[in-house]
């Protein structure tokens, strides 16, 4: 289900948004409207939506309109046009109490420098949402206290923000976006000022909270590692607007143009590809009833020297090496069963490649790639996977 | 061209309100008598050297033991040299006129920080007040409440609350965005947002103003005395007339004395607020 949709969305700062929104509809760039009518343009032409519960990442260099648009959707910035609808509900036109109300409820928001309040102690900082709306002091500081154990913070309670380390102040803002429960967290370059270490347990930190909690998230960076570990959809922006939208893998292996190619040139492609997205079709396969015969004229066929056998449910039985079907033949055997080598390397579709890796070194046979109930959904060979790791743009590579 | 009668129009503007608004002037003039003279009644029922003591403890309290035990010297110095009474006067006008204008100027502070048009309204305004010679208020302030106390509180007030309503709206403007921007991203009203985050995180700028206000109403109280304001400020004026080197010089030095307690106390106040913002 949609939880947030995106529509026509265009910010632009200035005194007279309306003139460049006429030259946007003409088709003039950026630059050329900041010249002639003196506006800037924020973002503009933005679709997308959210599923409930995923984590959607907003990527792009600094200045391309990302954290604008974040700020859109809780309107801290007030889009020039365009709809944005949370649950069904356009937010655009909300009076400002359904906004304060939306964002005490249902929004909550973590900011790159933290932007803890440095005058009051991590807990009372955790339980700001709920103290502005009202909530007793010992209830909110219960609450407080229960989701700063949950983000790791137990014991430091009283203790000022300042006296934190980076990470730990980070906890804080997450604890603070956590407490009033709210279905959708906002998080500006989140994990960016943190040094790489910490971005990486925070990063895992938060991709388990994520299962635990469920929560929509919306998160902005421009750190691609980053933005494809934790999307599960990425939304890659240039100069204002949106310039792709797919999974990690999608952007990886089908850059739509020459701008995000070069943005994923440098990407370790080992830890993002699956090897759901470097195998081969499961072809040829000899199923387990065929017999020795069968699968040698495969073999043979294909030019290949050995072959994967699967059941009637398509199921991965084991191997057949060509020698052993031979030998079969001439000795007038008529069951694989006897040849069939079960013991064979196999992975799941969703292995990352830098796993694959060592498994496909250790063997002589192709590994087999297995759904989750067994059945086989594809076949690795060395070349397989070193195609994978180099192709740019072409899917048939 | 002419000469322009601008001159004659405050004038003017000046008799229309000392006529009209003589009843306003009156309320207002009753009410800083009975507010000065509080303060003073409090303070002079007490001997001089309980105050004294009481001062020390509360002043070590605020501050720390040295500038308790300054205060302590520096009060009794002031005993001694039979001013008691004098500084007493002094004392209360500046505090009822620190307190004025600190009632006024805060709220002010705040609007300008608030309000791009009240900045601009405002900050030429206060320009003027503070450029314009503190004896040009002082026809005016004789006109408008005779003479005595409340038309030295007036000058004073009008001196004195520039520097609060500068650094308030300076101290708030300065609140980091992101935490404005926090306080927002969690659905706070304008008034959590200003009571919560913006004034907390304001106040050492905004005690650095009540600081200077102490200060300037202070160096106010020798030109209130010649509107009859009393206190030490008539010690000096005396001097002054009298060529008398003595009393002139024994009314400013407790007029010094009273500045550095006033400005060391009130320091040590805004230095126990300061926050980090990093």
């Amino acid at each position: 289900m949609d939880k947030i949709i995106v529509k026509d969305l265009v910010k632009i700062f200035g005194d007279h948004p309306e003139k460049a929104v006429k030259l946007l509809k003409k088709g003039c760039a950026k630059g050329e409207i900041l010249k002639k009518v003196n506006q800037t343009v924020g973002i503009y032409d933005i679709n997308f939506s959210v599923s409930e519960g995923e984590i959607f990442v907003l990527m792009g260099l600094s200045g391309c309109g990302k954290s604008t648009l974040l700020r859109c959707i809780n309107r801290l910035i007030e889009p020039t046009s365009g709809a944005i609808t949370i649950d069904g509900e356009d937010i655009t036109s909300a009076a400002p109490q359904v906004i304060r109300e939306m964002r005490r409820k249902k929004i909550s928001m973590v900011f790159q420098c933290f932007a803890l309040f440095p005058h009051r102690t991590v807990l009372d900082n955790a339980a700001y949402g709920l103290e502005i709306q009202g909530v007793p002091t010992a209830q909110r500081r219960e609450r407080a206290a229960q989701v700063l154990e949950t983000v790791g913070l137990k014991g430091w309670e009283n203790s000022m923000p300042q006296q934190l380390s980076g990470g730990m102040q980070q906890r804080v803002g997450l604890a603070r976006a956590l407490t009033n429960n709210p279905d959708i967290l906002l998080m500006d370059e989140a994990f960016s000022a943190l040094d790489p270490l910490i971005r990486k347990s925070m990063q895992d930190e938060l991709l388990s909270l994520h299962n635990a909690l469920n929560k929509t998230i919306i998160f902005v960076t421009h750190d691609l590692d980053e933005a494809l570990k934790i999307g599960d959809h990425i939304a890659l922006m240039n100069n204002g607007t949106i310039v792709q939208i797919g999974t990690a893998e999608d952007i990886l292996t089908n850059p739509v143009n020459g701008y995000v190619e070069k943005f994923v040139e440098d990407v370790d492609r080992t830890k993002v590809l699956t090897a759901e997205g470097v195998m081969k079709p499961p072809d040829p396969v000899v199923f387990f009833k065929d017999g020795p015969r069968v699968a040698l004229r495969l073999m043979r066929e294909h030019g290949i020297s050995s072959i994967f056998a699967v059941t009637r449910e398509r199921r991965l039985a084991g191997i057949v090496q060509a020698e052993d079907a031979l030998q079969a033949v001439k000795e007038h055997r008529e069951e694989l069963k006897n040849i069939i080598i079960e013991d064979v390397p196999r992975v799941s579709v969703d292995t990352p490649v830098i796993d694959i890796i060592p498994v496909i070194a250790d063997t002589k046979f192709p590994v087999a790639v297995t759904q989750d109930d067994g059945k086989l959904a594809g076949i690795l060979v060395k070349g397989s996977v070193l195609a994978g790791m180099v192709r740019k743009g072409d899917n048939n590579a | 061209m002419p000469k322009l009668p601008i001159g004659l129009w405050v004038d003017q503007v000046v008799s229309w309100a000392q006529v009209h608004l003589e009843w306003l002037f009156d309320f207002i003039s009753r009410a800083i008598e009975i507010l000065v003279t509080g303060i003073e009644t409090a303070f002079l029922t007490v001997s001089p050297l309980i105050i004294i003591i009481i001062m020390f403890i509360l002043v070590w309290f605020i501050a720390n033991r040295k500038i308790a035990i300054g205060t302590a010297i520096g009060l009794y110095l002031i005993y001694n040299m039979r001013l008691w009474e004098s500084s007493v006067e002094t004392l209360a006008l500046v505090l009822a006129s620190t307190a004025l204008a600190l009632l006024l100027g805060i709220p002010l502070g705040i609007l300008t920080a608030r309000s791009d048009l009240a900045h601009k309204l405002i900050m030429p305004l206060l320009d003027f007040m503070q450029t314009m010679p503190a004896f040009v208020y002082l026809i005016p302030a004789v006109l408008f409440f005779g003479l005595g106390q409340a038309p030295g509180l007036f000058a004073t007030v009008v001196f004195a609350m520039p520097p609060t309503i500068r650094l308030t709206g300076l101290g708030i403007r300065q609140v980091p965005v992101e935490l404005v921007e926090a306080s927002d991203a969690f659905g706070s009203t304008e008034w959590q947002k200003l009571t919560r985050v913006q004034v907390p995180l304001a106040l050492p700028t905004i005690m650095a103003g009540v600081n200077q206000c102490i200060m300037l109403s202070l160096s106010m109280v020798v030109i209130a005395a010649m509107i009859g304001a009393g206190g030490l400020g008539f010690e000096v004026l005396t001097g002054i007339s009298r060529l008398d080197i003595a009393k002139g010089f024994e009314g400013g030095l407790a007029i010094v004395i009273m500045a550095v307690i006033l400005d060391r106390v009130t320091q040590s106040l805004s230095e126990k607020r300061k926050i980090n913002f990093k």
